[in-house]
Protein backbone atom coordinates (compact mmCIF):
# COMPACT_ATOMS: atom_id res chain seq x y z
CA UNK A 1 0.00 0.00 0.00
CA UNK A 2 0.90 3.57 -1.03
CA UNK A 3 0.39 6.31 1.42
CA UNK A 4 0.74 9.77 -0.72
CA UNK A 5 0.75 13.43 0.04
CA UNK A 6 -2.00 15.10 1.78
CA UNK A 7 -3.05 18.78 0.61
CA UNK A 8 -1.05 19.84 4.09
CA UNK A 9 2.86 19.18 3.08
CA UNK A 10 3.66 19.61 6.84
CA UNK A 11 0.89 16.87 7.99
CA UNK A 12 2.34 14.32 5.61
CA UNK A 13 5.70 15.41 6.72
CA UNK A 14 4.75 14.76 10.76
CA UNK A 15 3.44 11.43 9.95
CA UNK A 16 6.12 10.21 7.53
CA UNK A 17 8.81 11.42 10.52
CA UNK A 18 6.95 9.14 12.91
CA UNK A 19 6.43 6.36 10.72
CA UNK A 20 10.72 6.40 9.87
CA UNK A 21 11.18 7.00 13.92
CA UNK A 22 9.49 3.70 14.46
CA UNK A 23 11.35 2.21 11.69
CA UNK A 24 14.55 3.38 13.70
CA UNK A 25 13.19 2.08 16.81
CA UNK A 26 12.43 -1.14 15.56
CA UNK A 27 16.02 -1.00 13.91
CA UNK A 28 17.19 -0.57 17.23
CA UNK A 29 15.08 -3.41 18.73
CA UNK A 30 16.56 -5.84 15.88
CA UNK A 31 20.00 -4.71 16.81
CA UNK A 32 19.45 -5.33 20.97
CA UNK A 33 17.95 -8.71 19.85
CA UNK A 34 20.64 -9.94 17.69
CA UNK A 35 23.39 -9.07 20.44
CA UNK A 36 21.33 -10.84 23.05
CA UNK A 37 21.13 -13.99 20.95
CA UNK A 38 24.56 -13.47 19.87
CA UNK A 39 25.99 -13.20 23.43
CA UNK A 40 23.88 -16.13 24.59
CA UNK A 41 24.78 -18.52 22.07
CA UNK A 42 28.24 -17.32 22.11
CA UNK A 43 28.61 -16.96 25.85
CA UNK A 44 29.74 -13.34 25.47
CA UNK A 45 28.89 -12.06 28.67
CA UNK A 46 30.35 -8.44 27.71
CA UNK A 47 27.85 -8.08 24.97
CA UNK A 48 24.98 -9.46 27.12
CA UNK A 49 25.90 -7.17 29.27
CA UNK A 50 26.07 -4.09 26.82
CA UNK A 51 22.48 -5.09 25.58
CA UNK A 52 20.86 -5.04 29.37
CA UNK A 53 22.70 -1.24 29.43
CA UNK A 54 21.50 -0.10 25.98
CA UNK A 55 17.52 -0.83 26.87
CA UNK A 56 16.82 2.61 27.82
CA UNK A 57 17.33 3.75 24.31
CA UNK A 58 14.34 1.97 22.86
CA UNK A 59 12.57 3.38 26.08
CA UNK A 60 13.49 6.46 25.26
CA UNK A 61 12.20 6.38 21.62
CA UNK A 62 9.25 4.65 22.82
CA UNK A 63 8.18 7.81 24.60
CA UNK A 64 9.30 10.05 22.17
CA UNK A 65 7.27 8.53 19.42
CA UNK A 66 4.26 8.22 21.60
CA UNK A 67 4.72 12.20 21.63
CA UNK A 68 4.45 13.00 18.27
CA UNK A 69 1.48 10.88 17.94
CA UNK A 70 -0.40 12.59 20.97
CA UNK A 71 0.57 16.10 19.22
CA UNK A 72 -0.37 15.20 15.48
CA UNK A 73 -3.94 13.51 16.95
CA UNK A 74 -4.48 16.78 18.53
CA UNK A 75 -3.08 19.10 16.42
CA UNK A 76 -4.58 17.35 13.33
CA UNK A 77 -7.32 15.15 14.38
CA UNK A 78 -6.25 12.16 11.85
CA UNK A 79 -9.37 10.40 10.20
CA UNK A 80 -9.47 6.55 8.03
CA UNK A 81 -6.02 5.56 7.22
CA UNK A 82 -3.95 8.25 8.85
CA UNK A 83 -5.77 7.35 12.45
CA UNK A 84 -5.78 3.96 11.97
CA UNK A 85 -1.64 4.74 11.24
CA UNK A 86 -1.05 6.64 14.39
CA UNK A 87 -3.43 3.78 16.53
CA UNK A 88 -0.86 0.85 14.53
CA UNK A 89 1.81 3.19 15.78
CA UNK A 90 1.08 3.49 19.21
CA UNK A 91 -0.03 -0.27 19.42
CA UNK A 92 3.24 -0.85 17.86
CA UNK A 93 5.62 1.02 19.50
CA UNK A 94 4.17 -0.87 23.39
CA UNK A 95 5.42 -4.67 21.84
CA UNK A 96 8.58 -3.07 20.16
CA UNK A 97 9.57 -1.63 23.93
CA UNK A 98 8.26 -5.14 25.27
CA UNK A 99 10.40 -6.98 22.46
CA UNK A 100 13.18 -5.07 23.53
CA UNK A 101 12.72 -5.89 27.15
CA UNK A 102 12.82 -9.50 26.63
CA UNK A 103 16.18 -8.98 24.67
CA UNK A 104 16.91 -7.33 27.92
CA UNK A 105 16.37 -10.31 30.00
CA UNK A 106 18.23 -12.33 27.61
CA UNK A 107 21.44 -10.18 27.53
CA UNK A 108 21.46 -9.98 31.31
CA UNK A 109 21.08 -13.53 31.44
CA UNK A 110 23.91 -13.64 28.97
CA UNK A 111 25.88 -12.08 30.79
CA UNK A 112 25.61 -13.90 34.00
CA UNK A 113 25.25 -17.07 33.65
CA UNK A 114 25.59 -18.70 29.89
CA UNK A 115 28.94 -20.60 30.47
CA UNK A 116 27.07 -23.29 32.33
CA UNK A 117 24.64 -23.59 28.91
CA UNK A 118 25.55 -27.24 27.01
CA UNK A 119 26.29 -27.87 23.62
CA UNK A 120 22.78 -29.52 23.33
CA UNK A 121 20.43 -26.62 24.66
CA UNK A 122 22.71 -24.11 22.74
CA UNK A 123 22.00 -26.23 19.65
CA UNK A 124 17.90 -26.18 20.22
CA UNK A 125 18.27 -22.41 21.47
CA UNK A 126 19.53 -21.43 18.49
CA UNK A 127 17.27 -22.98 16.42
CA UNK A 128 14.29 -20.88 18.42
CA UNK A 129 16.74 -17.99 18.23
CA UNK A 130 17.12 -18.24 14.02
CA UNK A 131 13.15 -18.13 13.85
CA UNK A 132 12.55 -15.43 15.91
CA UNK A 133 14.94 -12.99 14.68
CA UNK A 134 13.74 -13.34 11.62
CA UNK A 135 10.11 -13.53 12.45
CA UNK A 136 11.05 -10.34 13.89
CA UNK A 137 13.21 -9.13 10.83
CA UNK A 138 9.76 -9.60 8.59
CA UNK A 139 7.19 -8.18 11.01
CA UNK A 140 9.19 -5.03 10.65
CA UNK A 141 9.58 -5.45 6.88
CA UNK A 142 6.26 -5.45 6.31
CA UNK A 143 5.55 -2.59 8.91
CA UNK A 144 7.55 -0.82 6.53
CA UNK A 145 5.38 -2.03 3.23
CA UNK A 146 2.29 -1.69 4.52
CA UNK A 147 1.86 -4.87 3.38
CA UNK A 148 -1.11 -6.97 5.22
CA UNK A 149 -0.95 -10.28 2.94
CA UNK A 150 2.97 -10.37 4.36
CA UNK A 151 2.07 -9.88 7.89
CA UNK A 152 -0.54 -12.84 7.60
CA UNK A 153 2.19 -14.95 6.54
CA UNK A 154 4.54 -13.27 9.12
CA UNK A 155 2.12 -13.91 12.13
CA UNK A 156 1.53 -17.43 10.70
CA UNK A 157 5.05 -18.37 11.86
CA UNK A 158 4.57 -17.62 15.17
CA UNK A 159 3.39 -21.41 15.71
CA UNK A 160 6.53 -22.81 14.53
CA UNK A 161 8.11 -20.87 17.38
CA UNK A 162 5.44 -21.89 19.91
CA UNK A 163 6.23 -25.48 18.65
CA UNK A 164 10.23 -25.29 18.95
CA UNK A 165 9.64 -23.43 22.59
CA UNK A 166 7.87 -26.40 23.94
CA UNK A 167 10.36 -28.70 22.36
CA UNK A 168 13.20 -27.35 24.26
CA UNK A 169 10.89 -26.79 27.71
CA UNK A 170 10.41 -30.62 27.32
CA UNK A 171 14.49 -31.29 27.11
CA UNK A 172 15.37 -29.35 30.27
CA UNK A 173 12.09 -30.68 32.24
CA UNK A 174 13.94 -34.23 31.34
CA UNK A 175 17.17 -32.49 32.50
CA UNK A 176 15.86 -31.45 35.43
CA UNK A 177 14.54 -34.98 36.26
CA UNK A 178 17.59 -36.47 35.39
CA UNK A 179 19.94 -33.95 37.95
CA UNK A 180 18.39 -31.73 40.26
CA UNK A 181 21.77 -30.03 40.10
CA UNK A 182 20.97 -29.02 36.82
CA UNK A 183 17.55 -27.14 37.88
CA UNK A 184 18.79 -23.52 38.24
CA UNK A 185 20.62 -23.29 35.46
CA UNK A 186 17.72 -25.28 33.15
CA UNK A 187 15.35 -22.67 34.92
CA UNK A 188 16.90 -20.08 33.72
CA UNK A 189 17.42 -21.12 30.26
CA UNK A 190 13.89 -21.62 30.43
CA UNK A 191 13.14 -17.77 31.05
CA UNK A 192 15.20 -16.78 28.01
CA UNK A 193 13.22 -19.61 25.43
CA UNK A 194 10.14 -18.08 27.26
CA UNK A 195 11.28 -14.50 26.38
CA UNK A 196 11.78 -16.02 22.88
CA UNK A 197 8.62 -17.31 22.35
CA UNK A 198 6.65 -13.70 23.75
CA UNK A 199 8.66 -12.06 21.22
CA UNK A 200 7.00 -14.23 18.50
CA UNK A 201 3.88 -13.28 20.06
CA UNK A 202 4.63 -9.52 20.04
CA UNK A 203 5.76 -9.75 16.02
CA UNK A 204 2.05 -11.33 15.86
CA UNK A 205 0.88 -8.50 17.91
CA UNK A 206 2.15 -6.17 15.22
CA UNK A 207 1.66 -7.86 11.99
CA UNK A 208 -2.25 -7.60 13.37
CA UNK A 209 -1.80 -3.82 13.64
CA UNK A 210 -0.80 -4.06 10.27
CA UNK A 211 -3.71 -5.74 8.82
CA UNK A 212 -6.03 -3.18 10.93
CA UNK A 213 -4.03 -0.64 9.19
CA UNK A 214 -4.27 -1.81 5.65
CA UNK A 215 -7.80 -3.45 5.69
CA UNK A 216 -9.23 -1.49 8.05
CA UNK A 217 -10.50 -4.94 10.19
CA UNK A 218 -9.38 -5.25 13.74
CA UNK A 219 -8.45 -8.90 13.79
CA UNK A 220 -7.26 -9.78 16.89
CA UNK A 221 -8.92 -12.39 18.73
CA UNK A 222 -10.07 -13.73 15.05
CA UNK A 223 -9.69 -17.06 13.19
CA UNK A 224 -7.00 -17.69 10.57
CA UNK A 225 -9.84 -18.23 8.08
CA UNK A 226 -11.90 -14.91 9.17
CA UNK A 227 -8.74 -13.11 8.70
CA UNK A 228 -7.81 -14.75 4.92
CA UNK A 229 -10.84 -13.94 4.15
CA UNK A 230 -11.28 -10.16 5.49
CA UNK A 231 -7.67 -9.76 3.31
CA UNK A 232 -8.94 -11.04 0.32
CA UNK A 233 -12.33 -9.33 0.40
CA UNK A 234 -10.87 -5.51 0.79
CA UNK A 235 -10.05 -3.84 -2.01
CA UNK A 236 -6.27 -2.28 -1.71
CA UNK A 237 -7.03 0.91 -1.40
CA UNK A 238 -4.06 3.02 -3.33
CA UNK A 239 -4.28 6.94 -2.13
CA UNK A 240 -3.71 9.37 -4.93
CA UNK B 1 1.79 21.32 -7.65
CA UNK B 2 -1.62 21.07 -10.21
CA UNK B 3 -2.80 23.66 -12.17
CA UNK B 4 -6.53 24.33 -12.04
CA UNK B 5 -7.14 22.43 -15.30
CA UNK B 6 -5.30 19.58 -14.87
CA UNK B 7 -6.96 19.59 -11.19
CA UNK B 8 -10.57 20.02 -12.90
CA UNK B 9 -9.95 17.26 -15.48
CA UNK B 10 -8.55 15.22 -12.96
CA UNK B 11 -12.06 15.56 -10.98
CA UNK B 12 -14.08 14.68 -13.78
CA UNK B 13 -12.23 11.68 -14.41
CA UNK B 14 -12.91 10.61 -11.03
CA UNK B 15 -16.79 11.50 -11.10
CA UNK B 16 -16.97 8.89 -14.38
CA UNK B 17 -15.77 6.44 -12.05
CA UNK B 18 -18.79 6.78 -9.86
CA UNK B 19 -20.61 4.27 -11.26
CA UNK B 20 -23.22 4.07 -7.80
CA UNK B 21 -23.33 4.60 -4.36
CA UNK B 22 -21.53 2.29 -2.06
CA UNK B 23 -22.15 1.51 1.56
CA UNK B 24 -25.96 1.66 3.21
CA UNK B 25 -27.90 4.50 1.64
CA UNK B 26 -30.83 2.45 1.76
CA UNK B 27 -32.62 1.85 5.60
CA UNK B 28 -35.96 -0.09 6.08
CA UNK B 29 -38.01 2.51 7.70
CA UNK B 30 -37.04 5.29 6.35
CA UNK B 31 -38.72 9.54 6.95
CA UNK B 32 -37.40 10.83 3.77
CA UNK B 33 -37.08 8.40 0.43
CA UNK B 34 -35.17 9.99 -2.43
CA UNK B 35 -34.35 8.13 -5.72
CA UNK B 36 -33.02 8.87 -9.10
CA UNK B 37 -32.51 12.85 -7.77
CA UNK B 38 -31.33 14.77 -10.64
CA UNK B 39 -31.11 18.06 -10.89
CA UNK B 40 -30.34 20.70 -13.67
CA UNK B 41 -29.34 24.58 -13.43
CA UNK B 42 -30.38 27.07 -16.35
CA UNK B 43 -31.03 24.31 -18.86
CA UNK B 44 -27.90 22.48 -19.39
CA UNK B 45 -25.78 22.54 -15.91
CA UNK B 46 -26.52 19.26 -14.22
CA UNK B 47 -25.52 19.61 -10.59
CA UNK B 48 -26.49 16.36 -8.88
CA UNK B 49 -26.65 13.07 -10.50
CA UNK B 50 -29.07 9.85 -9.83
CA UNK B 51 -29.00 10.50 -5.86
CA UNK B 52 -30.84 7.53 -4.20
CA UNK B 53 -31.13 7.97 -0.50
CA UNK B 54 -32.94 7.16 2.64
CA UNK B 55 -32.89 9.39 5.71
CA UNK B 56 -33.94 7.80 8.68
CA UNK B 57 -36.16 8.42 11.52
CA UNK B 58 -34.90 10.82 14.66
CA UNK B 59 -31.38 10.60 12.83
CA UNK B 60 -28.57 12.99 12.22
CA UNK B 61 -27.27 12.61 8.85
CA UNK B 62 -24.46 14.99 7.89
CA UNK B 63 -23.56 15.52 4.01
CA UNK B 64 -20.08 16.48 3.20
CA UNK B 65 -18.23 17.23 0.00
CA UNK B 66 -16.07 19.95 -1.64
CA UNK B 67 -17.42 23.24 -2.26
CA UNK B 68 -19.89 22.82 -5.59
CA UNK B 69 -20.31 19.06 -5.17
CA UNK B 70 -23.89 19.32 -4.29
CA UNK B 71 -24.71 18.87 -0.90
CA UNK B 72 -26.76 22.15 -0.47
CA UNK B 73 -28.64 21.60 -3.99
CA UNK B 74 -29.42 18.42 -2.66
CA UNK B 75 -30.62 19.45 0.73
CA UNK B 76 -32.48 22.44 -1.08
CA UNK B 77 -34.15 19.47 -2.79
CA UNK B 78 -36.33 18.30 0.05
CA UNK B 79 -38.31 21.31 1.11
CA UNK B 80 -38.31 22.60 -2.92
CA UNK B 81 -36.03 25.52 -2.20
CA UNK B 82 -34.89 24.94 -5.43
CA UNK B 83 -38.35 26.27 -6.35
CA UNK B 84 -37.45 29.88 -5.95
CA UNK B 85 -34.44 29.30 -8.57
CA UNK B 86 -34.93 30.40 -11.68
CA UNK B 87 -34.25 27.46 -14.76
CA UNK B 88 -34.01 24.87 -11.50
CA UNK B 89 -35.44 21.56 -12.51
CA UNK B 90 -35.62 18.47 -10.18
CA UNK B 91 -36.51 15.50 -11.59
CA UNK B 92 -36.87 12.19 -9.40
CA UNK B 93 -39.18 11.13 -6.67
CA UNK B 94 -38.55 12.79 -3.27
CA UNK B 95 -40.90 10.74 -0.71
CA UNK B 96 -41.98 12.35 2.61
CA UNK B 97 -43.30 9.28 4.41
CA UNK B 98 -44.60 8.00 1.40
CA UNK B 99 -45.90 11.54 0.07
CA UNK B 100 -44.32 12.46 -3.15
CA UNK B 101 -43.26 16.32 -1.96
CA UNK B 102 -42.90 17.69 -5.81
CA UNK B 103 -46.54 16.55 -6.52
CA UNK B 104 -48.41 19.27 -8.19
CA UNK B 105 -50.95 19.44 -5.84
CA UNK B 106 -48.96 19.98 -2.89
CA UNK B 107 -48.56 23.62 -1.52
CA UNK B 108 -44.83 23.94 -0.89
CA UNK B 109 -45.38 26.35 1.96
CA UNK B 110 -47.26 23.50 3.72
CA UNK B 111 -44.25 20.89 2.83
CA UNK B 112 -41.30 23.96 4.80
CA UNK B 113 -43.85 23.92 7.75
CA UNK B 114 -43.23 19.91 8.11
CA UNK B 115 -39.49 20.21 6.46
CA UNK B 116 -37.92 23.12 8.68
CA UNK B 117 -34.50 25.03 7.00
CA UNK B 118 -31.75 26.64 9.02
CA UNK B 119 -29.17 28.70 7.09
CA UNK B 120 -25.58 29.43 7.17
CA UNK B 121 -25.82 32.89 8.25
CA UNK B 122 -28.54 34.00 11.66
CA UNK B 123 -31.52 35.50 9.78
CA UNK B 124 -33.92 36.67 11.65
CA UNK B 125 -36.59 38.32 10.83
CA UNK B 126 -35.94 42.40 11.44
CA UNK B 127 -39.22 42.02 14.52
CA UNK B 128 -39.14 41.39 17.98
CA UNK B 129 -37.84 37.62 19.47
CA UNK B 130 -41.28 37.20 20.86
CA UNK B 131 -42.28 37.96 16.90
CA UNK B 132 -39.51 35.97 15.09
CA UNK B 133 -40.61 33.05 16.94
CA UNK B 134 -44.62 33.41 16.51
CA UNK B 135 -44.24 34.16 13.19
CA UNK B 136 -44.88 30.72 11.36
CA UNK B 137 -47.45 29.88 14.03
CA UNK B 138 -49.42 32.87 13.24
CA UNK B 139 -49.18 32.04 9.30
CA UNK B 140 -50.22 28.60 9.79
CA UNK B 141 -52.68 28.95 12.46
CA UNK B 142 -51.00 26.89 15.35
CA UNK B 143 -52.30 29.15 18.38
CA UNK B 144 -56.24 30.15 18.92
CA UNK B 145 -55.13 32.66 21.54
CA UNK B 146 -52.47 34.43 22.93
CA UNK B 147 -51.99 32.59 25.74
CA UNK B 148 -51.21 29.43 23.36
CA UNK B 149 -48.89 31.33 21.14
CA UNK B 150 -46.82 32.26 24.09
CA UNK B 151 -46.77 29.00 25.21
CA UNK B 152 -45.36 27.82 21.79
CA UNK B 153 -42.46 30.48 22.12
CA UNK B 154 -41.61 29.65 24.82
CA UNK B 155 -41.53 25.91 24.12
CA UNK B 156 -39.58 26.73 21.44
CA UNK B 157 -37.28 29.03 22.49
CA UNK B 158 -36.84 26.41 25.47
CA UNK B 159 -36.05 23.94 23.21
CA UNK B 160 -33.65 25.79 21.24
CA UNK B 161 -31.91 26.70 24.60
CA UNK B 162 -32.27 30.72 24.12
CA UNK B 163 -35.68 31.18 26.63
CA UNK B 164 -33.77 32.24 29.91
CA UNK B 165 -31.11 34.11 28.14
CA UNK B 166 -33.90 36.12 26.25
CA UNK B 167 -36.98 35.65 28.98
CA UNK B 168 -36.82 39.53 29.76
CA UNK B 169 -36.75 41.06 26.65
CA UNK B 170 -38.75 39.53 24.39
CA UNK B 171 -39.65 42.38 22.71
CA UNK B 172 -36.00 43.54 21.74
CA UNK B 173 -35.48 43.09 18.55
CA UNK B 174 -34.33 39.63 17.65
CA UNK B 175 -30.99 41.31 15.51
CA UNK B 176 -29.80 42.63 18.66
CA UNK B 177 -28.92 39.53 19.76
CA UNK B 178 -25.02 37.59 19.51
CA UNK B 179 -24.22 35.91 16.51
CA UNK B 180 -25.02 32.34 18.22
CA UNK B 181 -28.30 33.28 20.28
CA UNK B 182 -29.30 34.67 16.46
CA UNK B 183 -28.70 31.22 15.27
CA UNK B 184 -30.58 29.68 17.63
CA UNK B 185 -33.65 31.81 17.62
CA UNK B 186 -33.85 30.82 14.14
CA UNK B 187 -33.47 27.52 14.95
CA UNK B 188 -36.16 28.53 17.74
CA UNK B 189 -38.46 29.89 14.74
CA UNK B 190 -37.63 26.35 13.01
CA UNK B 191 -39.50 24.53 15.50
CA UNK B 192 -41.92 26.32 16.48
CA UNK B 193 -44.33 25.31 13.48
CA UNK B 194 -43.59 21.49 14.63
CA UNK B 195 -41.69 19.93 11.89
CA UNK B 196 -40.45 16.51 11.14
CA UNK B 197 -37.15 17.37 9.64
CA UNK B 198 -34.65 20.13 10.24
CA UNK B 199 -32.25 20.57 7.18
CA UNK B 200 -29.65 22.48 8.03
CA UNK B 201 -27.12 24.50 5.90
CA UNK B 202 -23.70 25.64 7.64
CA UNK B 203 -25.45 26.20 10.96
CA UNK B 204 -21.93 27.14 12.55
CA UNK B 205 -19.96 28.28 10.25
CA UNK B 206 -20.56 31.68 11.50
CA UNK B 207 -20.34 31.31 14.88
CA UNK B 208 -17.37 30.48 17.66
CA UNK B 209 -16.01 27.74 18.96
CA UNK B 210 -18.52 28.11 22.46
CA UNK B 211 -21.60 28.91 20.06
CA UNK B 212 -20.73 26.46 17.92
CA UNK B 213 -20.65 23.36 20.63
CA UNK B 214 -23.84 24.80 22.01
CA UNK B 215 -25.90 24.39 19.20
CA UNK B 216 -24.48 21.11 18.73
CA UNK B 217 -25.43 20.03 22.17
CA UNK B 218 -28.84 21.51 20.82
CA UNK B 219 -29.08 19.03 17.85
CA UNK B 220 -28.26 16.25 19.97
CA UNK B 221 -31.30 17.02 22.09
CA UNK B 222 -33.30 17.99 19.06
CA UNK B 223 -32.64 14.41 17.68
CA UNK B 224 -34.76 12.78 19.98
CA UNK B 225 -38.52 15.07 18.08
CA UNK B 226 -36.49 15.81 14.64
CA UNK B 227 -35.35 13.77 11.70
CA UNK B 228 -32.26 16.63 11.03
CA UNK B 229 -30.25 16.37 7.51
CA UNK B 230 -27.00 19.17 8.22
CA UNK B 231 -24.52 20.27 5.44
CA UNK B 232 -21.39 20.90 6.93
CA UNK B 233 -17.97 21.63 5.63
CA UNK B 234 -16.18 21.03 9.37
CA UNK B 235 -15.54 17.39 8.91
CA UNK B 236 -14.70 16.94 12.69
CA UNK B 237 -18.57 18.72 13.09
CA UNK B 238 -20.02 15.74 10.88
CA UNK B 239 -17.96 12.88 13.15
CA UNK B 240 -18.80 14.77 16.48
CA UNK B 241 -22.97 14.98 15.83
CA UNK B 242 -24.15 12.44 13.09
CA UNK B 243 -25.28 8.93 13.15
CA UNK B 244 -25.08 8.62 9.65
CA UNK B 245 -22.39 10.65 6.97
CA UNK B 246 -22.94 10.92 3.21
CA UNK B 247 -20.07 11.97 0.78
CA UNK B 248 -21.28 14.02 -2.32
CA UNK B 249 -18.20 14.22 -5.02
CA UNK B 250 -19.32 16.40 -8.44
CA UNK B 251 -23.07 16.11 -7.95
CA UNK B 252 -22.77 12.64 -6.95
CA UNK B 253 -23.16 10.77 -3.89
CA UNK B 254 -20.33 8.68 -3.66
CA UNK B 255 -20.39 7.14 0.42
CA UNK B 256 -23.22 6.90 2.74
CA UNK B 257 -22.45 4.83 5.93
CA UNK B 258 -22.59 5.28 9.77
CA UNK B 259 -20.10 8.03 10.89
CA UNK B 260 -17.77 5.94 12.24
CA UNK B 261 -17.49 3.69 10.01
CA UNK B 262 -17.11 6.61 7.34
CA UNK B 263 -13.86 8.38 10.26
CA UNK B 264 -12.04 5.21 10.72
CA UNK B 265 -12.69 2.89 7.65
CA UNK B 266 -14.32 4.60 4.49
CA UNK B 267 -15.15 2.55 1.81
CA UNK B 268 -14.54 4.46 -1.06
CA UNK B 269 -11.21 5.81 -2.24
CA UNK B 270 -12.65 9.53 -2.77
CA UNK B 271 -14.14 9.42 0.72
CA UNK B 272 -10.74 8.37 1.90
CA UNK B 273 -8.68 11.45 0.30
CA UNK B 274 -11.23 13.66 1.48
CA UNK B 275 -11.75 12.81 5.08
CA UNK B 276 -7.87 12.64 5.40
CA UNK B 277 -7.12 15.75 3.30
CA UNK B 278 -5.62 14.44 0.19
CA UNK B 279 -7.87 16.19 -2.34
CA UNK B 280 -7.29 18.62 -4.44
Amino acid sequence: MEITQHTSHAYSHELEVTRTHVLQMGGLVEEQLSNAVKALLEKDSELGAEVARNDYKVNKLEVAIDEECARIIARRQPAAIDLRLILAIIKSITDLERIGDEAEKIGRYAAEASEHLDANLILALRHLCDHVIIMLRDTLDAFARIDSERAMQVAETDLAIDREFEAIYRQLITLMMEDPRNIKHSLNVVWCARALERIGDHCCNICEYVIYLVNGKDIRHTSKEEIKAIIANTPMRKLT
Amino acid sequence: MLDATARAEGREEFSAAITHTVGKPFLEDAKFKTRDVNVFYAGAKQAIFDVDLDIGRNEVIAMIGPSGCGKSTFLRCLNRMNDTIQDAKVTGQLLLDGMDIYSKELDPVLLRARVGMVFQKPNPFPKSIYDNVAYGPRLHGLAANRSELDEIVEESLRKAGLFNEVKDRLNSPGTGLSGGQQQRLCIARTIAVSPEVILMDEPTSALDPIATATIEELIEELRQSFTICIVTHSMQQAARISQRTAYFHLGKLVEVNDTNTVFTNPSHQLTENYITGRFG
